[in-house]
């Protein structure tokens, strides 16, 4: 069985706002699956005594006092962005809200 | 869709309410939560920024301690348990007020969670449940522009400016309240008045609605007495204490004419608009999965000693319940008083006026009274009237000189809301100042007398209480810049009456 469905793959084409097409959706929802299958692969052979880990390194509070450190002028900030106005970022309206927090 | 809405009183004895909040908290610290930018409000757009913040390919955030230490405070001055081990978590949208394309947000291992949080609401105490408290990234400011209107109907692009993005953000979320029947739009702004006061008192953020320091969300739903709590929708935009209760009600009354009607409650989000008191629908919300979370790998587990969570605990200052409960007892006020006080949100500045050296009494006078009078006129909070407790405080100190009668008094008052300088000098430059030339007060009693021969008589057959018309003359004469209890003394003499 697939482990990733051609309907899953629009689903995340649509939620990352890329367009896809339909001969598209097949090429990558089978590719996909291959990548999937491999790292199902790491699940099989994850024993009981082995726990699940997200970090490759076994540290942890890695933290920065709050002391304040130079930042870009406003020219480098914008230097690499497609397009700027009012020394702003200026990107196509996203039909939205704010959507984080 | 127009609907005639219910009358609050049949909603309430039809439907039970059950709410929730969420509260966003900007932390005051230096700098951004993953970042060395600086935090600090209104800076010119893109001047706050650096390859962290702006999710450049290669740079890599570090946590600010001083961030988590405030989450962890805040964690446990509502009652949390806070966690031994935890991550941060990466939430995926896509929309370009984060330029990474997700927030670092924390998902299923908050660092505090279940705790709680007691309000007064008519003298009750209603304990509000703490679900978690987490820490994430605040994000940019967009602005829409183009368009025929400029705005951001009809806006073909946004302006997008990354000052905000990155400052660290605190979210605290409640367990579902039910159980408060006709009372949840106050409980639910008690909640929000409570918890930004406990923040305040610890330091960590200056919680100031109006600047966003502070934002929440409303969760509401209705629900048959005895059936299952209904769907709920959250309301976003609520910018004032007023308007958390006010959204809670229309959102109430909103949802009972709809499923009066038959209807259902759709899921999701609605805006507040503060001039109609109504909300209108937003986006429907993406689920949780869509925004794909996972593990930040790009930070590693956050693991806060106890020994050092313990020490944190120990130096939580007074809560504010408990401190409102020492003032009290100290200002010597009934319950039914201090209420008043705290309705006026006038605790902090009765107490630093009080500070300041006027009396409890004195203090509570001007700013339940006048300056209370002054800020319910023009709309604004207590605290923003324009007048200082010092000012206050040096106000009252030239009453009890007897520089300034009480009239006087509140002329000068005036002055200092209008920003004319400090009492004094408003006193000196108005010529407010009581006449306290005493050649110039008798002159002011001997015409009085003169002119008003019967009253005169009146008094000198003993009929005391008639001086107090010519204590008015005199008062008149001198445009009321004259104690009153001095010009009655001077009258009595001058008549030969002893007082």
């Amino acid at each position: 069985m697939a482990a990733i469905s051609r309907e899953e793959v629009a689903h995340l084409a649509r939620l990352s706002r890329l367009a896809v097409t339909e001969e598209e959706l097949d090429t990558f929802a089978g590719q996909l699956d291959v990548i999937l299958q491999a790292v199902a692969q790491v699940g099989e052979v994850a024993a009981a005594d082995i726990p699940p880990t997200s970090h490759s390194v076994p540290l942890t509070n890695v933290l920065r006092e709050d002391v304040v450190t130079p930042c870009l002028t406003p020219e480098e900030a914008l230097s690499g962005a497609p397009d700027a106005e009012e020394q702003r970022f200026r990107v196509p309206r996203i039909l939205d809200e704010d959507v984080a927090s | 869709m127009t609907t005639t809405l219910p009358a609050y009183d049949e909603v309430v004895a039809r439907y039970e309410p059950v709410i929730g909040l969420e509260t966003h908290v900007e932390l005051g610290t230096n700098t951004k939560m993953f970042c060395g930018c600086p935090t600090d409000f209104g800076g010119e757009p893109n001047t706050r920024v650096c390859p962290v913040c702006l999710g450049l390919p290669g740079s890599l955030p570090v946590a600010n301690k001083a961030a988590i230490e405030a989450t962890i405070r805040i964690g446990l001055a509502l009652n949390c348990s806070i966690a031994t081990w935890c991550r941060f978590a990466r939430k995926n949208y896509f929309y370009p007020d984060m330029p990474k394309n997700f927030q670092i947000s924390q998902y299923d291992e908050p660092l505090c969670v279940d705790g709680y949080l007691d309000v007064e609401v008519n003298g009750e105490t209603v304990r509000i449940g703490i679900e978690r408290v987490h820490l994430e990234e605040d994000t940019g400011k967009t602005l829409h522009v183009g368009g025929a209107t400029g705005r951001i109907h009809g806006a073909t692009e946004s302006l997008v400016d990354y000052n905000r993005a990155g400052i660290p953000l605190v979210e605290i979320v409640t367990k579902p309240i039910p159980g408060t029947a006709a009372l949840a739009p106050e409980v639910a702004r008690a909640y929000v008045t409570e918890l930004r006061d406990v923040i305040r008192s610890l330091g960590v953020s200056d919680v100031r609605m109006e600047e966003g320091s502070l934002r929440c969300d409303v969760n509401t739903s209705l629900n048959l007495p005895g059936q299952e709590w209904g769907t709920r929708t959250e309301t976003k935009n609520v910018n004032s204490l007023r308007s958390v209760e006010r959204a809670v009600r229309s959102e109430m009354l909103r949802q009972a004419a709809v499923l009066d009607a038959g209807g259902r409650i759709t899921q999701e989000t609605r805006h507040f608009h503060e001039d109609t008191g109504d909300t209108t629908p937003g986006r429907s919300k993406e689920t949780a999965t869509d925004y794909r979370y996972f593990p930040e790998p790009d930070l590693v587990p956050l693991a806060p000693d106890p020994a050092w969570v313990a020490e944190l605990k120990a130096a939580l200052p007074e809560l504010p319940r408990l401190h409102r409960r020492r003032l009290q007892q100290a200002w010597g006020l009934s319950d039914a008083d201090m209420q008043s006080v705290l309705n006026a949100g006038a605790v902090e500045l009765i107490e630093a006026t009080v500070a300041a050296g006027a009396t409890p009494a004195a203090a509570r006078k001007w700013w339940l009274g006048e300056l209370s009078r002054r800020a319910n006129e023009s709309g604004v909070e207590l605290a923003d009237i324009g007048a200082t407790p010092a000012q206050v405080a040096e106000l009252q100190g030239l009453v009890d000189a007897g520089k300034l009668n009480d009239k006087l008094a509140r002329t000068v008052l005036e002055g200092v809301v209008a920003g004319e300088g400090s009492p004094t000098e408003i006193m000196t430059n108005r010529r407010l100042e009581v006449v306290s030339d005493t050649g110039a007060l008798t002159a002011a009693v001997d015409e009085a007398i003169a002119a008003n021969p019967a009253i005169a008589d009146k008094v000198r057959s003993g009929k005391v209480a008639a001086a107090g018309a010519l204590v008015g003359a005199v008062m008149k004469t001198t445009r009321g810049q004259a104690d009153a209890q001095t010009v009655r003394t001077l009258i009595l003499e001058r008549l030969g009456v002893s007082a």
